[in-house]
């Protein structure tokens, strides 16, 4: 139980998926501008890539190590994520309307979202079983939520604020990016199990 | 025509630099800058990635279908990935250990797809090789520039070769925060310049 535990505050605070390891910085800069959108962007990478790990996982473990076609991995992963959203897409459009309503912009963007395709390597890389995949996944989702979320805050009230005209927009973002990567530094000494 | 060409090739280069300008790549870029010369290799491996996709995809535009199109240019991008990351993993293991996950990652690049459905499905394949060129070297030199600030100020030196004692720099740029907040002063001095 612990070891579940300890996977998941690793992947949300310690390792953030965004602010420590760099993937999912498009997305991160590119719909950080309303907390509303943020969240709304959030819930759909979090649902596609929970699945996309799993997915990846299932065809890692089934498929390509027993024919031993593990060069094919790239090419295989990246077509199941583009594949999963556009099936996500279809499916909630006729099940859930107004869930598509609300995540309908975000999913085609996900498919280029570099954090869905990292996450899905990484756990291949780590040598995970399912159960640790599903919660691995799931959890890097709640931490890039996490990120976004707390980011569009702070951009939200960069907007009310006199700034350097050279800085505005971008690059401002950016320096407090940094800062807020440096806030979630000081979860990096922390030990679990 | 020689100055249309010349053109093609400057633009990916200062106008429209893939990093600075257009803000695309971005994971790459933070990912992979710890020091100048992980900046020059990304960049390099980049290149080489994007200008084959471009000849390719330039090459086979009136063979694929346009409905899905975007689809069969991400198995281009793919295939030319997996042929880099075996080439590296076989000859160059220790670049594969420091940039690590981000070489399969090129295929979520959103500078090579961008490339591919904006210039070479519509353009020659003499353009597209230019044009994957020029937006290749320009993110060679983002990289590399953005590497070698972070390591001058993280750790005092460039490309290795000590400037100043590691004890004063600030390991803080070597680290995530340095990323962020190198990248944002870059791309302020850019717009600066540019105006």
């Amino acid at each position: 139980m612990l070891a579940y535990l300890s996977i998941i505050l690793t992947a949300i605070f310690i390792n953030n998926i965004v602010l420590a390891q760099f993937l999912g910085v498009c997305p991160f800069l590119g719909v950080s501008k309303k907390t509303s959108s943020a969240l709304g962007m959030g819930a759909a990478v979090t649902f596609v890539m929970t699945l996309a790990t799993v997915v990846a996982w299932i065809l890692q473990m089934y498929v390509l190590n027993p024919l031993e076609l593990q060069f094919l991995q790239t090419i295989v992963f990246i077509l199941v994520i583009a594949f999963l959203v556009q099936l996500l897409e279809i499916v909630i459009k006729k099940i859930a309307p107004a869930l598509y309503q609300a995540l309908g912009v975000f999913l085609p963007l996900i498919t280029t979202n570099c954090a869905v395709l990292g996450v899905a390597i990484l756990v291949i890389q780590k040598d995970f079983n399912l159960i640790e995949s599903v919660i691995y996944g799931f959890a890097t989702a709640v931490g890039f939520t996490l990120a976004l979320w707390i980011f569009a805050g702070i951009r939200e009230q960069l907007e009310h604020t006199e700034t350097p005209k050279g800085m505005r927009g971008i690059p401002l973002a950016l320096v407090c990016a940094g800062i807020l990567a440096m806030a979630f530094m000081g979860f990096s000494g922390i030990k679990i199990g | 025509m020689e100055k249309n060409y010349w053109k093609i090739f400057w633009n990916g280069i200062i106008p429209g630099n893939p990093v600075f300008v257009l803000l695309l790549g971005m994971c790459a870029t933070l990912g992979t800058t710890s020091s100048a010369m992980n900046g020059l290799m990304m960049g390099i491996a980049t290149a080489a990635v994007l200008v084959c996709s471009n000849v390719v995809v330039s090459l086979m535009k009136n063979l694929i279908p346009d409905k899905v199109r975007i689809p069969a240019y991400i198995v281009i991008i793919a295939t030319f990935v997996s042929v880099l990351q075996l080439a590296i993993s076989a000859w160059m293991p220790a670049l594969n250990a420091s940039l690590g996950i981000f070489i399969p990652l090129i295929v979520v690049n959103c500078i090579l797809l961008g490339r591919a459905e904006a210039f070479a499905g519509k353009n020659g394949v003499f353009a597209s090789f230019l044009d994957g060129l020029g937006v290749g070297v320009g993110f060679i030199f983002a990289l590399t520039l953005l590497g070698a600030v972070r390591e001058f100020l993280g750790v005092g030196s460039l490309f290795g070769g000590k400037i100043f004692p590691e004890d004063y720099g600030a390991l803080l740029f070597v680290l995530a925060p340095g990323a962020f907040i190198a990248l944002g002063y870059l791309i302020a001095i850019v717009n600066k310049i540019r105006r």
